[in-house]
């Protein structure tokens, strides 16, 4: 293995996903030398072009533009007294890999979460009594205000061309959006999606129930958009390849569509694929970074040097690098000490498939984010304090793909054989899902470190999860199936079959459920409780800024895009403003 | 992805077919093809337990007629499973929810599973392989191997239980039914024409509206071929 030095750059970032790119970009139009390395290959566009992505097999079995296990395994525990397993084989989530990253296989559904799911903790201490909620439960505010992150939310949202119908737009509420959703400062850049069949049946019963349903929102674009950046994003056509594939119409915001056409032109941008960073070098005083080490494609350490260093891989990526540097200390569940790895939480979903012999859905004819939801049961919005939990959900009726390899086939329905064969074509086509997508909370006792036995591929050690399900989120879970089960009733179907979480549940990491793991690097008021501050600078090296799902102190009911961004955004921008002039802390602790 | 089968270029000769015959033409034949992963005996198996698992007959095709060991073949001949992580330990006895642990790759899985489950079959029935089973007789070993009932630990399988072998092949046989031809099974679309599903189209615009109208048209693939 040759060590190889590159020439020194203002800002390395690690990772080319959404935070990456659109940390670069921001950086880069500073006028400063930005450097982004990836660990995986390159994704063009002429490599996405119709019909390849049209493709299950490749993409959404063997998960084509995914990290392989082999290279990105973490290992599980269900509590701290388990022996850990690797994930040999993805399951419960698939993290992407390549230039793009998540931001490229990613469904498209861009929802915000609300004013009270950013100040949870003080929601909490509000309304319900001391000692109600589970013991060991950590949850914590955002380190701001509704104000000071939202003009970020809708420069995202601008960003990815954000289709669907606005709800508030600043305090007034607005017909056909939804009523519980923070104050906008600008309506939706573009109109809703279509909606198909299912989502028209599912918003009809929920109205007539006294819930308030909208058009998921959006980032497949309904109309043709041109971005902040420049870049132009062409009307969704329909085509039911979304989660999982890249976007083969160009219709899908992904940092591709949305970012890299325009950094790509900026003479003072770079980027290296097939670069997976092993180490952030810190200097010997160990408070500030002066770049990374990583093995390229030829198994060659590469020292890159760099006054900035940005950790903008997946959250787990994130987390780990700062383990194997020594940025921050270990957290650790018995003492509460320490930041690293504090306060992992990953979500859960569930929901009912209804079949109706007489109705055609078309699922095919469809984008990753058509559906309908409704918001009704997240924080402060329905009695939890009475029902005894914290959390919610979005429940929704989505149509996200119509491929035909795990198809839902009616309860009794022979798994082989001709009965099989007869299910398929009886029912292909003919089911609709009611779903739920949950909040998770945080707690003492699940947290992310080294595993002490399993290796990657270059010999370092794999990240450990420590998680299972809680009293708190399978209250949820039962709440939920009665809302859903309302709902189901009230369509009608033929008949339907029911997958949620019962209150002895553990944590199976055979099933998919999203790829929204959080935490592990939280953002937070104080360097006690919180591994950033505010603007996603490390408190205790601060030449080091983790964008990501990482900054997380909890799981809120609505998908991370839209934090992620915005959060990237706010943080590049404080880079920018106060970081270059001064550097050193934007925080006091 | 390495294991894509090469097809025969289509010729004017096709002009007179329909698309659906083109696209069924441009499959191979599988009573003529060689396979590149499975041995003779395992070829055996593999072919008697797809036509089981997606038996000929009654609606729709067979997992015979769209060549779905083809597609089995060809995975396993391929790079399918270097993507899994396989550094020990193992702990094969760990808790269903930390799903799988045991130091096989598919193409170990369909061995050793193959190997087993014959002997097993032997034993169960007067030394007769389960190819030569009459249908009943291959249901009831693939039942057993469902179930875990077959014990296949007694005929040298320690590591791995029955339903995983079974799982695996279950699902492989779903898989190349239902993909795209380019990847040998799927023969002419077959499955997709009976499901009702229309492949790569992948342009709906103008069908998202049109609500509780069945789609009226067949399906394309990847390579363009129309049924």
């Amino acid at each position: 293995m040759a060590k190889i030095t590159n020439d020194e750059v203002d800002v390395v970032v690690v990772g080319l996903g959404w935070a990456g790119s659109l940390m670069s970009i921001e950086l880069a139009q500073a006028g400063l030398k930005v450097r982004a390395l990836e660990r995986g290959g390159d994704r063009t566009n002429a490599e996405t072009a119709y019909p390849k992505p049209a493709d299950q097999y490749a993409y959404a079995v063997r998960n084509k533009i995914m990290v392989t296990p082999r290279d990105g395994a973490l290992t599980v525990r269900h509590t701290a007294a388990d022996t850990a397993l690797p994930t040999r084989k993805w399951g419960a989530f698939v993290p992407g890999t390549g230039v793009g990253g998540s931001g490229l296989h990613w469904t498209g559904v861009l929802i915000r979460p609300t004013p009270t799911d950013i100040k949870l903790k003080t929601y909490a201490d509000q309304a319900y009594k001391k000692g109600q909620l589970e013991a060991g439960m950590q949850i914590q505010d955002f380190p701001f205000t509704w104000d000071e992150i939202e003009p970020y939310l809708d420069f995202f949202d601008k960003v990815c061309g954000l289709s669907g119908n606005t709800g508030n737009l600043r305090g007034e509420i607005q017909p056909g959006g939804d009523p519980f959703e923070g104050p906008r400062s600008s309506p939706f850049p573009l109109p809703a999606l279509k909606d198909t069949l299912n989502n028209k049946m599912f918003a009809e019963v929920a109205t007539k129930l006294g819930y308030h349903p909208f058009p998921n929102p959006s980032a497949n674009v309904s109309q043709a958009w041109t971005n902040p950046y420049g870049c132009q994003i062409a009307p969704c056509n329909y085509c039911g390849y979304c989660s999982k594939y890249p976007c083969l119409n160009y219709s899908k915001a992904s940092p591709q569509t949305t970012v890299l056409d325009a950094l790509k032109r900026m003479p003072n941008f770079s980027y290296r694929v097939n670069a997976n960073v092993l180490k952030v070098e810190l200097h010997p005083d160990g408070k500030t970074a002066r770049g990374v080490t990583y093995a390229d494609a030829d198994n060659n350490e590469v020292f890159q040097p760099a006054r900035i260093v940005v950790l903008a891989g997946f959250q787990f990526v994130n987390v780990r690098l700062m383990l194997l540097s020594g940025i921050g200390k270990q957290y650790d569940p018995r003492t509460g000490e320490g930041t690293i790895g504090r306060n992992y939480a990953f979500l859960s979903n569930g929901g009912a498939t209804l079949f109706f012999k007489d109705k055609n859905f078309n699922p095919f004819a469809t984008a990753g984010a058509t559906g309908q939801m409704f918001n009704d049961i997240s924080p402060g919005n329905f009695d939890g304090p009475g029902l005894g939990f914290i959390g919610g959900a979005k429940i929704h009726s989505s149509q996200a793909t119509g491929t035909p390899i795990g198809t839902s086939l009616p309860k009794g329905t022979p798994g082989w054989g001709q009965g099989w064969k007869d299910g398929m074509q009886d029912w292909y086509g003919h089911s609709m899902k009611v779903s739920i997508t949950t909040s998770c909370m945080s707690y003492r006792d699940h947290y992310v470190d080294l595993d002490p036995t399993y290796k990657d591929p270059w010999g370092q050690p794999l990240l450990r999860i420590t998680f299972d399900w809680k009293q708190n989120e399978l209250k949820l879970q039962q709440h939920l199936r009665k809302i859903v089960g309302d709902i189901t009733r009230e369509l009608g179907p033929d008949s339907y079959s029911e997958d949620f979480l019962s209150l002895d549940s553990h944590w199976d990491i055979t099933k998919y459920v999203s790829t929204h793991n959080v935490g592990g690097a939280v953002m937070g008021d104080s360097p006690k409780t919180s591994a950033l501050n505010k603007y996603l600078q490390s408190w205790d090296v601060h030449n080091v800024f983790v964008p990501g799902g990482n900054a997380f102190p909890q799981n809120f009911q609505a998908n991370p895009t839209a934090m992620i961004g915005a959060i990237s955004i706010m943080s590049a921008r404080a880079i920018k403003d106060h970081y270059l002039k001064n550097p050193g802390p934007l925080v006091q602790a | 992805m390495s294991s894509l089968i090469a097809l025969p270029a289509l010729g004017v000769a096709l002009h007179s077919l329909t698309a659906a015959e083109a696209a069924d033409l441009a499959a191979p034949d599988l009573q003529a093809y060689k396979p590149e992963f499975f041995s003779g005996d395992e070829w055996k198996f593999v072919l008697a337990a797809v036509d089981r698992l997606i038996p000929a007959g009654g609606r729709g095709p067979g997992g015979l007629e769209t060549n779905v060991p083809i597609f089995i073949d060809q995975q396993m001949h391929g790079d399918f499973g270097h993507d899994i992580y396989l550094e020990g330990p193992f702990d094969i006895h760990a808790p269903k929810e930390l799903g799988y642990q045991i130091p096989y790759k598919p193409q170990d899985i369909y061995k050793k599973g193959i190997e087993a489950t014959n002997a097993w079959c032997r034993a169960q029935n007067a030394g007769k392989n389960f190819w030569d089973l009459d249908a009943a007789g291959q249901d009831a070993v693939l039942t057993a191997l469902q179930k875990n009932q077959a014990d296949l630990a007694a005929h040298g399988e320690t590591t791995m239980k029955a339903s995983q072998f079974f799982g695996e092949m279950l699902s492989d046989s779903k898989n190349g039914y239902l993909s795209d031809p380019i990847y040998g099974g799927n023969k002419g679309m077959k499955a997709w024409i009976a499901i009702g599903f229309p492949g790569a189209r992948a342009s709906f615009h103008e069908w998202v509206t049109q609500h509780n109208v069945k789609y009226p048209l067949g399906p394309v693939s990847l390579k363009g071929l129309r049924a």
